[in-house]
């Protein structure tokens, strides 16, 4: 190879997408925002209570764990952590792995096939807690497993989490924000999909005063499909921001996002960012992303932006939709021309529009939860008046 | 009994360029037991006429009057005129996502009657009407139109027909989009609901070829918003033979 052509590859593979800083564990190289950075011009940076300045803390989550027969959950060092996961792009996931001092590892092995989900449930004791996490999931090749991850209780919890999935194996990853009204949560999960695997990752986001997740997905190898899910409910004054970046880096792979949301009461503000990256080696690939979000009362704000950026175009599909209306005129009009009122088309087009999502989760057990959550909250607002 | 009269009705749509009347003055009157066709070219207005009678809020009455046997239609919600027994079928029926069909006809039923159907005669019924209508028996936990095909769509609109039992049915161009068999299988369920006591039917259609299976009682030819010829009938096979060219010259 020439050096003219050497120099010509090594920058084609070195296009960075905009949407996404390079990747560093230099804090340098994350500065403390100002708000006015793209990728933080969204997020009130005054109610993250200081976590940005980056203040030492050994405080921790209460972790209660089931572990299937199989499933091994271990302390390793921070430099073990360095050498397996998906190296930080914004300036809280990069504390948190300069700050949480090691990490939890949870280990899958190859060919394992986990009946039960694997459940960690997180526990914060007060706002006053700041608490920097560090998790990684391992699952082997073939593996199939589903893992739930709860967060309650009340911190300030800034967490950087890799989940690196073997070549052929099957996961569902399930993190739901179940906070109280005054936690601060950061978080930051990245999925590398091995070859021919398929990772469905669902981010539910119900508590909490300002909730802010990256979802990334990257892939080792072709054939791998990722399904991102969400769905959030924005109630007064709540912040809750999701941002997802599918960043196709191998051929033949798909992507499918599909976030729902809804939003209730006075500065009620959500936020959905959906990068898609299509580099020039992810020929054949397919990715589709969609958000939706139903605003049931005066004072909400919903930002929805979907970018794709496309470097070649030898692929087999990418679209991408964002709708953030009231109640759609037309179903109601359907369904009121059936004899339904107008307050019972109100609540079956809402119920509709969740069910639509939680069905998708594919964990028995928690979306029955998560029906329930949804009723509840639904019945702070909504469907008081619609009775 | 049950009698449809519409009277000079008028109705306007909102566009850019401000009012613009669609509707000039229609009358028509579906009698006891009667259906009517109506037929026209695109853009006449025949649609219009189908969702202003079922109270769509793109479509402003601005004079004119519906009644349904004596009660006056334009005053009611749009679900209010489905419970004093008017069905509107669709032309292109609405996706809502994540309502079943099940739990859709179930509430739509129970509006209907002012009471929950009866479980054990209700799952007979729905699983009666989903095999005459050829649809499966999963159709029930899908999602009310969504990912629907276009014949899936219409053989679900006359599902509800036949579950909800108005008093006038208006079918809006229910024939569009369909293949033959399909065709078939939504003209038998119309028809079986014609056969009950005093149901009245109002067809819209833009093409003879559902009259072939649907006999109507009467033909009105629709024109720039007015009824511009009725007959019986043989007035259809005129229009099959002729088309619409003789009445659109004589509107310009």
């Amino acid at each position: 190879m020439t050096a003219v052509a050497e120099a010509l590859e090594n920058a084609t593979d070195r296009v960075e997408s905009h949407l996404n800083p390079p990747a560093s564990y230099d804090l340098a190289d994350h500065p403390v925002p100002t708000g006015r950075e793209e990728v933080w011009r969204f997020t009130p940076l005054k109610r993250l209570r200081g976590i940005l300045d980056g203040e030492a803390s050994d405080a921790h989550l209460k972790w209660d764990t089931t572990l299937p027969v199989g499933v091994t959950l271990t302390e390793i060092t921070a430099e073990q952590a360095r050498e397996l996961e998906l190296p930080p792009n914004e300036r809280p996931a990069a504390l948190s792995a300069e700050l949480s001092g090691g990490a939890i590892l949870l280990d899958v092995p190859a060919e394992t096939v986990v009946a039960e989900p694997v459940v960690l449930r997180l526990t914060g004791s007060s706002v006053d807690d700041l608490v920097w996490g560090r998790v990684l999931y391992r699952v082997g090749a073939h593996a199939e497993v589903t893992l739930v991850l709860v967060h309650e209780g009340s911190a300030r919890y800034s967490a950087i989490q890799t989940f690196l999935v073997g070549d052929g194996a099957q996961v569902n990853v399930l993190t739901l924000q179940d906070w109280d009204d005054d936690a601060v949560h950061l978080g930051r999960d990245a999925i590398r999909v091995g070859r021919d695997a398929s990772v469905k990752h669902t981010s539910i986001s119900f508590g909490g005063d300002l909730v802010r997740m990256h979802a990334n997905v990257e892939y080792a190898g072709p054939g791998g499909e990722a399904e991102l899910l969400g769905l959030y409910f924005a109630d007064e004054g709540q912040h809750l921001e999701h941002r997802l970046f599918a960043d196709h880096n191998a051929p033949k792979t798909k992507s499918h996002v599909v976030y729902k949301g809804a939003l209730q009461g006075e500065k009620a503000h959500t936020v959905w960012i959906g990068n898609v990256l299509i580099r020039k080696v992810a020929e054949g690939i397919e990715t589709y992303e969609e958000n939706r979000n139903l605003v049931l009362t005066d004072g909400c704000q919903a930002d929805s932006v979907p970018n794709l950026e496309i470097e070649t175009g030898e692929i087999e599909g990418a679209g991408h939709a964002s709708a953030t209306a009231r109640f759609d005129d037309e179903q109601l009009f359907y369904l009121r021309s059936r004899g339904v009122s107008e307050k019972e088309a109100q609540r079956l087009v809402v119920h509709g529009f969740f069910n639509d999502l939680i069905r998708k989760v594919g964990i028995p057990s928690i979306e029955e939860k998560l029906l329930e959550t949804v009723e509840a909250e639904l019945a702070k607002n909504v469907l008081k008046e619609l009775v | 009994m049950s009698t449809l009269e519409i009277k000079d009705l008028h109705v306007q749509v909102t566009t850019e360029d401000g009012p613009k009347e669609i509707l000039k003055g229609v009358t028509l009157t579906i009698n006891d037991g009667e259906t009517h066709a109506i037929m026209g070219p695109n853009g006449s207005g025949k649609s219009t006429l189908a969702y202003s009678i079922a109270g769509h809020p793109r479509y402003e009455i601005t004079s004119g009057s519906v009644l349904l046997d004596g009660e006056d239609v334009l005053e009611m919600s749009v679900d209010e005129r489905a419970r004093a027994g008017l069905f509107l079928a669709m032309q292109y029926p609405v996706e809502v996502p994540g309502v079943s069909v099940a739990n859709f006809l179930r509430t739509a039923k129970t509006a209907i009657d002012g009471e929950a159907p009866k479980l054990r005669t209700w799952v007979k019924d729905v699983n009666g009407v989903m095999e005459r209508m050829n649809l499966d028996a999963s159709f029930s936990q899908r999602s009310v139109n969504e990912g629907f095909s276009g014949g899936e769509k219409k053989r679900h609109e006359i599902a509800q027909l036949d579950l909800l039992d108005p008093k006038v049915a208006i079918l809006d161009e229910t024939d569009s989009g369909l293949d033959i068999d399909a065709l078939k299988v939504v003209s038998e369920g119309v028809n079986r609901f014609r056969e009950r006591d005093g149901k009245g039917v109002l067809l819209i259609t833009h093409y003879t070829r559902i009259l072939r299976y649907i006999q109507p009682d009467f033909v009105h030819v629709f024109v720039d918003g007015r009824v511009a010829d009725e007959g019986g009938p043989e007035l259809a096979d005129e229009l099959e033979a002729n088309g619409y060219e003789k009445y659109t010259k004589a509107a310009v």
